[in-house]
């Protein structure tokens, strides 16, 4: 367990090294960009404001005030904004966490049982069926999808705006997010079906499950008792790899609907150059990953008791 | 008689019906919804130069004067009061006093005074010690010596030449009263001003919102009770929410002409009106580098455009031909069409130009087995990939093969301002239908924003000449003459002038789009919702 939780570190020391030197490797930096919506650059004051900024320092200089500043829970300032980065960072992580909870909680909740049921009824009609839908979920663009979807919602039912600011109640900003949760679910529910329906064909034909049919248990017993809690094992992963993906990854979803999400965020943050945000938005990332990765781990154990990591 | 009769009481009761007729009482309250196209660099007007900022922002603010917001078109005469009550000019044109409305308050509640005025045109002109990061601007006065202050409610522009048009540049919506006690920093960050709006939020990448003032100075406005902006980045997504009622009115000019049809589809009842942008799309060369530093070479490029074509491709006919001020007839100091057409590159035999291009060509050594190549680069936007596709197939024709460099969006002034480009697709933005604004800043000698830094004393005396210039006619005269000389030195072609639409719903009302400026008429304060 030790172990692991120091290869956490490392891998977040590794990051946190990877992103600062691949934001400097970049052409351009913020003040060229502050200077472009100005339409000329003046170099005098560009060296005043990357004086200002720290940027004058060398990189050694630089990386080792950020991480001292992380590590006293002070991110700096957002160079555009000149707000606080803590400030700009937070607010934006409950919106896509609520957008990444909900669509992979759909992706669950249709991809597992679906999964299931396809590989129960192989090669039926609802086999192919349910086949053709998880084909499209994954071949679909988000952003296409997307556009229709909030066509069909916004434009021709009028049962929901645009994404807006601050919706007065939980309720109403979980309605909010149903639909993009449900484009981003849809893809992410095809995903799991398909790894759900080819674990469990492999599962079925093992000879365990011959001998639970022998012993005479009923085929839901055999399906989700038996083959179920075996074939779900990969499946766990992939529900694990999605997470972690839809906490940094969702910049199509969030920038068709409106979302101002975390991606969102991230790339206008690139875009600016704006190295607080963008270095500490993808610790955050980094981070959430690395930990749900542990969790995935952990649950192997609970879900298959033969494994264990303290062994 | 009895017909005259009949007739006198018909022209009465036509008087009566006439004047009884209700004038459309304006409606006090609600909230104007306009979405954004993107996420503003600062809050603060005299540091940016995009409408971007000041779109949303002019309403916190009042000018000195300002362009009458109900006029659609932006000239000397539709010039009023706003800070100022009053002006006058001495005899040589080289002072210009303002005597300044009295009781006006700052958000904060805080008295506005003439000092206010002298400090926010010493940050303009470099001489106060709180400067802006970014001066944008500065070259609009780099006539002015000083602001002097007699009093609480006199300021006066002392010139060190006459330059008439300098109340024009006050007018703009470029051309905010800032509070002296206020920092540049927060005028960036959280902005106070003396307008009809308050500023209330701005989130970053979200949206803004501006609220009424209760204490603003004129009476009864403005009549709704706030402004929220919200940044949609996406096009598709902006526009269906406006189609579908979210928003009162689209963002500036966020129409191109081919949405238009898709627009008047979706929404027929909306009220879209096409106007010129006055971002005039053109073409820059380094010619500091071979073999652009032969007037020949650059001479061939300018036969080869055909200015028509583009206009026809993007903008299905509805741009305009003219040099770098705005185009007849909505603009000012456009030229007439005999004056044009005899400038390089604008006869309207476009397959003549060609060939005489090609015979320049040849001279140089370049032939269909031998072309030129070069890279052609330009902003990763479409408004500016677009037509560098179509100038990539025009010169083609004359021997010249281009490749289209795209170049992030956010770097491009960087990379203009170390000339590491040959030729490129630019568009320039102008905020004031003068020449004291769009020649100036564009190319004179010293101006920052002279991006390819041509330099030529001669035009400057010329532009100078101009700007001294009280009499219409003769100030023209001088402005088509620097046109001509631009032309000919190829100082950086204008290729066409764009049109494009502003639409909102029918139940906003007041709202007047302005004809030869989109930087100038966002004071909100007669606009009203007829909800």
């Amino acid at each position: 367990m030790i172990r692991r939780f120091l290869l956490m570190l490392l891998t977040l020391f590794g990051m946190s090294v990877l992103i600062f030197v691949m934001m400097r490797l970049v052409p351009g930096n913020i003040v060229d960009i502050l200077f472009d919506s100005a339409g000329f650059i003046d170099p005098a004051e560009k060296k005043k404001i990357e004086k200002e900024l720290g940027l004058d320092q060398p990189i050694i200089t630089q990386y080792a005030s950020w991480i001292s500043g992380l590590a006293r829970g002070d991110l700096g300032y957002a160079y555009v904004s000149e707000k606080p980065a803590l400030d700009e960072i937070l607010p934006r992580i409950p919106v896509t966490a609520k957008l990444a909870a909900l669509a992979l909680f759909f992706s669950v909740l249709f991809g597992v049982p679906l999964g299931v049921i396809s590989a129960v009824r192989q090669d039926t009609a609802l086999d192919y069926v349910l086949r053709v839908i998880s084909l499209s979920g994954l071949s679909l663009p988000s952003f296409w999808l997307g556009l229709l979807i909030l066509m069909f919602f916004v434009q021709y039912l009028g049962w929901i705006p645009i994404y807006t600011a601050q919706p007065p109640t939980l309720w109403q900003e979980l309605g909010l997010l149903s639909i993009p949760a449900a484009a981003v679910g849809f893809r992410a529910s095809a995903l799991v079906m398909r790894l759900t329906r080819s674990s469990m064909l492999e599962v079925l034909r093992q000879d365990y499950i011959r001998t639970a049919r022998a012993k005479g248990a009923s085929e839901t017993s055999i399906n989700y008792d038996h083959a179920l809690r075996n074939a779900v094992l990969p499946v766990v992963t992939i529900i694990g790899i999605e997470a972690a993906f839809l906490i940094g990854g969702l910049i199509v979803t969030e920038t068709v609907f409106n979302i101002p999400g975390v991606a969102r965020f991230l790339v206008e943050a690139i875009r600016w150059r704006d190295y607080p945000i963008v270095q500490n938005l993808v610790m955050f990332i980094a981070i959430v990953t690395v930990v749900i990765n542990f969790l995935v781990d952990m649950a192997y154990a609970v879900l298959d008791p033969r494994i264990r990591y303290d062994e | 008689m009895r017909n005259k009769l009949v007739l006198a009481a018909a022209s009465c009761l036509a008087a009566v019906i006439s004047t009884a007729t209700p004038v459309l009482a304006q409606k006090q309250g609600g909230t104007l919804r306009i979405y954004h196209r993107d996420n503003p660099p600062s809050a603060s007007i005299h540091e940016e130069a995009t409408v971007s900022t000041n779109m949303p922002f002019m309403a916190i603010f009042n000018n000195l004067v300002l362009y009458d917001q109900t006029k659609p078109v932006n000239s000397m005469e539709t010039i009023v009061p706003d800070l100022a009550e009053s002006w006058s000019w001495n005899a040589d044109k080289t002072e210009l006093k303002f005597k300044l409305r009295q009781g006006v308050k700052w958000h904060d509640g805080k008295p506005f005074t003439a000092k206010d005025v002298q400090c926010t045109w010493n940050r303009l002109t470099g001489n106060d010690p709180d400067k802006f990061r970014k001066n944008p601007r500065g070259v609009w006065y780099r006539n002015v010596k000083e602001v002097a202050v007699d009093g609480d409610l006199e300021a006066t522009f002392k010139l060190s030449a006459p330059q008439p048009a300098l109340l024009a540049l006050l007018a703009s919506g470029y051309t905010p009263v800032y509070p002296c006690h206020v920092s540049t920093r927060d005028m960036r960050v959280k902005p106070i001003g003396t307008g009809p709006f308050k500023f209330a939020e701005f989130r970053g990448n979200e949206f803004i919102k501006v609220v009424r003032n209760p204490d603003y100075w004129k009476q009864g406005r403005p009549y709704v009770d706030a402004i929220e902006w919200n940044i949609i980045t996406n096009r598709s997504t902006r526009i269906l929410a406006f189609v579908s009622g979210e928003f009162d009115m689209t963002f500036s000019q966020d129409i191109t002409i081919p949405l238009l049809k898709d627009m008047k589809s979706q929404a027929p009842k909306a009220i879209c009106e096409v106007k010129p942008q006055y971002v005039p799309r053109n073409l820059i060369v380094n010619r500091e580098v071979a073999p652009f530093n032969d007037p020949k070479l650059r001479e061939a490029m300018a036969l080869a455009i055909d200015r028509k074509a583009f206009i026809d491709i993007l903008t299905e006919g509805k741009g305009d031909i003219g040099g770098n001020m705005l185009p007849l007839p909505e603009g000012n100091w456009g030229m007439p069409p005999e004056v044009l057409n005899k400038l390089p590159g604008y006869s309207p035999d476009v397959e003549a130009n060609v060939a005489k291009a090609r015979k320049i060509m040849e001279s140089l050594g370049y032939s269909e087995s031998k072309p030129l190549k070069i890279k052609i680069s330009t902003r990763n936007i479409a408004i500016y990939r677009d037509p560098s596709v179509i100038l990539i197939d025009q010169l083609k024709r004359i021997f010249i093969e281009g490749e289209l460099e795209v170049v992030e969006t956010s770097l491009w002034h960087a990379k203009v301002a170390r000339k590491d480009y040959t030729v490129g697709m630019n568009l320039t933005g102008i905020a004031v239908d003068d020449p004291d604004v769009n020649l100036v800043e564009n190319y004179t000698c010293k101006s920052e924003r002279n991006y390819t830094q041509y330099c030529n004393p001669d035009v400057d005396k010329l532009i100078d000449a101009q700007s001294r210039e009280s009499d219409l006619e003769k100030r023209k005269k001088l402005v088509w003459e620097v046109e001509r000389v631009l032309a000919e030195e190829l100082a950086r072609p204008i290729i066409y002038h764009d049109r494009a639409a502003t639409c909102w719903h029918p139940h906003l009302k007041g709202f007047v789009q302005h004809a030869n400026s989109i930087y100038n008429n966002w004071r909100f304060e007669d606009v009203w919702l007829d909800k």
